[in-house]
């Protein structure tokens, strides 16, 4: 068995642009959650509100790149705020419930027939990035060395996209660490105290929810970017859940959390990955078994972390970098 | 009844519109020939051969005919307008030969809209008449019966869900798959293989999934409970378990969608404007007997009355005597087998697929809002409401969009009244 294979596509996804993407729906969900103890279960879909913002400005209606992302994270804005006025007045769970029903819906929406000549339908969009590629400076050929080979354009994206999530994190520290910020979090450990002391909490929540809405968003942008398109079953529920697990593993209401999160889910998940592969690959198993496995590997690999999940709220509830006293946050 | 006054002039006003939607397009589908005079004109033809000394009137907008015409032996007629304007055509019914009729009869007056310089071709279309699709209200008493028929499902699947919240506070992620485990068991069972009959399949399925549910309650949650864990813990957890169970049945069952062998064919009995096949009625009868017994259950029975005193207030019922953990399990156990009959019913009325619990969870969380969270009446009347909302909205809108609707009255909910329908009035904000 090739261990140095394994380890190297499950480093190489660890780094790729995927984990960025990760990291950045994750550093908001932490805003969310985190900080502000909102039970947000539908950051898919401001991900999803950005990648397509940006995609059926440039590829419907011929408009530019750049007006496109600003009205993607703007359409994340408003749905912070269509989201949030009816039910941030309410208990979590009935935000965890309606966040999570409100993005399938949008999904669903987005992917019916009648939206076909706006969003694609279940086609999608296609050829969005050309004006982003247009501005990278790298000289063209390919850089690195063996798996870590990569194309000037693929180099580019993950630039800006890690750029990016060192920059929404800072972004999100400051934020913490302003008075903003100790409201927020006071909001988290005591709404009605807050409350008390004459603070609108329902708009601090709305904030949270719309900034890490938007970071979530920019997420969906660098998605729609680095794909050049975007399709609705890259937006469905289980990327929330999955986001949620990057999170967790790195440990909430931290800074590095979700961006370390966000690298182990993906190095962890492309290695289970390729460690079924390599091994099925071995001829040591019977053939039935092998022919079960072909194939198999992505859905073992969730299983799998569906397992990981349970185990890790069962024995290691705070995460890589979390901190015990943080653990009965929110609800 | 004034509502449904209300209700019988907005469906007037939607027919109204829809058949001018239809006039627009079919005159703007062609050109006009423009050769500088307003006028009508167009060819009657009947299978494809003209037709000879039809009388066309046409009358302004205030009802004055201006012209009139009779189509040549070629079929064509042409009448002069005085000017650009709106004018009715009517095409005179009893000059048709034998046996020819204008194929829509509500089309004999076509009221058109003429621009400056532009001969106006007009189609009356002849033929035999078209077999008219149902009419609005036949749509809707069938969209109602499937309404009802799926809203039974999801209250039944719903129950659990509900009692499960009100018990525990958890928000079980995982129900939908003891719905797709339920479905997927008994078509193992049913498929031919193994070839038990469908009825048996379904109960064993039944059974294995209200097992499962207890063992999930049993070896992994009450032990965490007993850890003190968060309430956001054991979200995790369930959502990694539905994780864990969705991908291995996806494993087992592959990403196909099956039909039961047992009653996957069946001709439809029609009562009036309702058709519904034996299998469907059966399906409706046995769910609304199930959701009764839970009822009678919970009011009557001892267990029922000590799951009601927990969900009240799972504190006071402890101290009243009450063994909560023996409650809690009894819940998860008859909940998981309620969602797993769901299941079984769905996979009979629909198909069977490794997703068809998650989705089915969203409209069991709607109807879990919309009902009042933590209670058993609230799922079912939720669960009827979300059926029916979802189901009538197919007759207007698209079936791929009609879980939006869902989300729309679990909005409106929301705002409204944001305990449920059968919900406390407590302070929940």
């Amino acid at each position: 068995m090739e261990f140095d294979v394994i380890l190297g596509n499950a480093a190489r996804a660890g780094l790729g642009p995927q984990a960025a993407i990760f990291a950045l729906a994750a550093i908001g969900l932490n805003l969310h959650f985190g900080y502000a103890g909102l039970l947000n279960f539908g950051q898919v879909g401001f991900m999803m509100l950005g990648a397509y913002g940006t995609a059926i400005t440039v590829a419907t209606w011929g408009g530019s790149l750049w007006l496109g992302i600003p009205l993607g994270l703007g359409l994340c804005v408003a749905f912070a705020l269509a989201l949030g006025v009816p039910t941030l007045r309410l208990r979590s769970d009935y935000f965890a419930i309606t966040t999570i029903a409100a993005a399938e819906i949008m999904r669903l929406l987005i992917r019916s027939s009648p939206a076909t000549e706006l969003t694609g339908g279940p086609f999608g969009l296609q050829t969005i990035a050309n004006s982003f590629y247009d501005l990278n400076f790298l000289p063209d050929g390919r850089f690195g060395w063996g798996t870590f080979t990569y194309s000037s354009n693929q180099l580019w994206v993950m630039l800006v996209a890690w750029i990016l999530v060192c920059l929404c994190s800072a972004l999100v520290l400051g934020l913490i660490r302003s008075p903003w910020g100790r409201v927020v979090r006071a909001i988290r450990e005591d709404e009605d105290a807050v409350r008390s002391l004459g603070k609108n909490t329902v708009a601090y929540k709305l904030q949270a929810l719309a900034i890490g809405g938007v970071i979530a968003g920019l997420a969906g942008v660098i998605d729609a970017l680095q794909q050049s398109g975007v399709g609705s079953e890259n937006f469905e529920p289980q990327v929330t859940f999955f986001v949620w697990a990057a999170l967790i593993m790195g440990g909430l209401a931290t800074t590095v959390g979700p961006v370390v999160g966000a690298m182990l889910f993906w190095f962890l998940r492309e290695g289970v990955e390729s460690f079924i592969r390599e091994f099925s690959g071995l001829g040591w198993l019977p053939d039935g078994l092998a022919g079960f496995l072909d194939g198999a590997e992505g859905a073992i690999s969730i299983a799998l972390m569906g397992i990981g999940l349970i185990a890790l709220m069962a024995l290691w509830p705070q995460g890589v970098f979390g901190r015990r006293r943080d653990l009965h946050l929110g609800t | 009844m004034p509502n449904a006054r209300v209700l019988w002039a907005a469906v007037a006003l939607i027919a109204v519109a829809v058949c001018s939607l239809f006039l627009f397009g079919a005159v703007h589908a062609q050109d006009g020939d423009g050769d500088g005079e307003e006028a009508f004109s167009g060819t009657l033809r009947f299978g494809g051969e003209p037709v000879e000394g039809v009388r066309i009137v046409v009358a302004d907008a205030a009802g004055e005919a201006v012209g009139e015409a009779v189509s040549g032996a070629d079929g064509k007629w042409r009448i002069a307008l005085p000017g650009p304007g709106t004018y009715g055509a009517t095409i005179d019914t009893d000059t048709l030969p034998e046996g020819v009729t204008l194929r829509d009869p509500a089309r004999r007056t076509l009221e058109v809209t003429v621009t400056a310089g532009r001969s106006q071709p007009l189609i009356f279309a002849l033929g035999e008449p078209v077999a008219r699709g149902p009419t609005l209200p036949e749509q809707l008493a069938q969209a109602v019966l499937n309404g009802t028929k799926f809203g039974l499902i999801i209250a039944m699947c719903a129950i659990g869900l509900s009692l499960i919240f009100g018990l525990t506070g958890l928000i079980n992620f995982a129900h939908g798959e003891l719905v797709t485990l339920g479905a997927i068991l008994a078509w193992y069972l049913n498929a031919d293989t193994v070839g038990v009959p469908l009825i048996l399949a379904g109960a064993l399925a039944v059974l294995v999934a209200g097992a499962a549910g207890g063992g999930v309650e049993f070896s992994l949650l009450r032990p965490l409970r007993a850890r003190r864990l968060g309430g956001f813990q054991f979200m995790v957890v369930t959502i990694g378990l539905s994780l864990l169970v969705r991908h291995v049945l996806l494993l087992l069952f592959g990403p196909d969608r099956e039909r039961y062998v047992d009653y996957a064919l069946q001709a439809e009995w029609t009562f009036g404007p309702f058709a519904a096949t034996p299998r469907d009625l059966t399906i409706m009868a046995l769910s609304a007997a199930i959701l009764v017994a839970v009822a009678l259950f919970l009011q009557k029975a001892h267990t029922g009355k000590a799951i009601r005193a927990v969900a009240d207030n799972p504190d006071l019922a402890e101290s009243s005597g009450i063994d909560v953990d023996r409650v809690i399990l009894i819940v998860w156990v008859a909940g998981a087998a309620l969602a797993a009959v769901g299941g079984v019913f769905f996979g009979s009325v629909e198909a069977v697929d490794w997703l068809m619990g998650f989705r089915l969870l969203l409209l069991m969380f709607a109807a879990v809002v919309l009902g009042g969270l933590g209670t058993a009446y609230g799922a079912m009347v939720g669960g009827l409401l979300i059926g029916l909302v979802t189901e009538v909205s197919t007759v207007w809108a698209s079936p791929e969009i009609k879980a939006v609707f869902a989300l729309g009255v679990l909005v409106a909910a929301l705002l409204l009244r944001p305990q449920g329908l059968l919900g406390q009035r407590e302070r929940i904000g």
